[in-house]
């Protein structure tokens, strides 16, 4: 089953961007680049969604607003960090309100490299996403077993 | 037996019609937009995606609402194939709508809150305008059993302009299409969050959908209803109707909830009851 490659339904958040990635975000859904060809929906509702992305540097105000999108995206789920700011804190690393990038929060499993990020490196990004979601899953239905034998 | 045979036959086939013209939404959807748009089968992949996910809720009987609001709507859809009373198979319906609105409240979040609210609004906009459709039905057939009235001799539109066109008012609503989709939108415009269906994932999200898609085939069976002495002509018009909700779903921006229930009534009472009126005072031949 492969039920995770055909629909990745995502949910993106700006911690602190500068909105360039976030154009680079939006920018993949429209017809130019259409990632819905691809299945991807952008949900708005962690609830629906199977990727978080994440843009920009994280500042002290959005740490528990991260931490509370994240924590309501049911299982299995995938952190992707788009920009060089939400990698590492790019240029603003060194901010008094910076606490850093994305993984300074939650657990991040892609990085994009970029500032912006391009559009095809999202892309790129999501389609690793989903790999990782699919391994995910097959992790949880191991642990279930695993807890039903012991 | 062949009533039977019919409801067993729409419990079966419908999801897979209702999902492939669903899927077909979507791509005529993304064709009217110029972008590509997702494979036919998108629908059947994301369903089969949501039923992997985890099960996560607010409080635990908000799934089994959900649970009776599918059980209801396929109820709904296999009385009216089996040919039964049509007044019933309204009565279910709004009993399922019903369901999924309690699932919503007990969800106890404000989107999802104002999202049941507004659904509640929806129906009350579309159900004058189908019981006037049940009644004018009845007018020209002399029958509320829907194989009496497929079985009706005449072409039921030429009697019921007025209630078809109206009848075709109350279809964008239940089909939550802009310029309706106020409490819950099935592309993905993101106010109000998702509406109705915010706080359900996984398996019952895919449980909506597949609601969606089994309502989907029985509202356009009741189109054909119109149609129903020439098939090729009503199935012809099922397709139009359909293209006719995808079309205007694209054009049309959503309107304030006044605005979708008071035109929703004055469309019921000019062409609906105007045309049962009509009806009562020339009695068709």
């Amino acid at each position: 089953m492969s039920s995770f490659s055909k629909s990745p339904w995502v949910i993106h958040y700006d911690a602190s961007s500068c909105n360039g990635c976030d154009i680079e975000v939006l920018a993949c859904l429209t017809p130019g680049f259409d990632v819905e060809r691809l299945g991807v929906i952008n949900t708005g509702n962690p609830k629906h969604a199977d990727i978080f992305l994440v843009t920009g540097a994280v500042n002290e105000q959005c740490r528990e607003v991260i931490r509370n999108i994240y924590d309501q995206m049911p299982h299995p789920k995938v952190v992707v960090a788009v920009g060089a700011c939400a990698s590492s804190g790019g240029i603003f690393a060194d901010c008094y309100n910076v606490a850093g990038g994305v993984d300074s929060v939650i657990p991040v499993d892609v990085y994009v490299p970029g500032c912006a990020a391009r559009p095809e490196a999202i892309i790129d990004a999501v389609v690793q996403a989903v790999a990782i979601l699919e391994r995910k899953r097959k992790e949880m239905d191991a642990e279930t077993v695993s807890k039903e034998v012991a | 037996m062949k009533a039977s045979l019919h409801a067993i036959l729409y419990l079966l086939a419908a999801p897979l019609i209702g999902g492939l013209l669903a899927g077909w939404d979507r791509r005529i959807s993304a064709r009217m937009q110029s972008r590509p748009g997702p494979p036919v089968l998108q629908p059947f992949y994301d369903v089969l995606k949501l039923l992997r996910k985890e099960n996560v809720v607010v409080r635990r009987s908000q799934n089994f609402y959900i649970l009776f609001f599918l059980l209801f709507v396929m109820f709904t859809g296999a009385l009216f194939f089996a040919g039964a009373d049509l007044l019933l198979v309204v009565f279910a319906l709004t009993a399922a709508a019903i369901f999924l609105v309690l699932g919503a409240y007990k969800a106890s979040s404000p989107y999802s809150s104002v999202g049941a609210q507004r659904e509640l609004i929806q129906m009350m906009a579309y159900e004058p305008m189908v019981l006037l459709t049940a009644i004018g039905m009845y007018m020209v057939t002399k029958s509320f059993q829907v194989q009496d009235i497929a079985a009706h001799p005449t072409l039921l539109v030429l009697a019921l302009p007025g209630v078809f066109l109206g009848f075709l008012y109350a279809l964008e609503i239940k089909f939550r299409k802009s310029p309706f989709d106020l409490s819950s939108s099935h592309h993905a415009h993101q106010e109000l969050v998702r509406g109705i269906t915010t706080e359900f994932s996984g398996r019952a999200l895919a449980m909506i959908e597949i609601a969606h898609w089994y309502e989907t085939v029985f509202l356009l069976g009741w189109v054909y209803l119109f149609f129903a002495s020439i098939p090729v002509l009503a199935l012809a018009a099922c397709l139009l109707v359909f293209l006719l909700v995808i079309l205007t779903d694209n054009v049309f921006a959503r309107l304030k909830w006044q605005m979708a229930l008071r035109s929703a009534w004055v469309v019921a009472i000019v062409l609906g009851f105007g045309n049962v009126l009509v009806l009562s005072l020339l009695p068709p031949p």
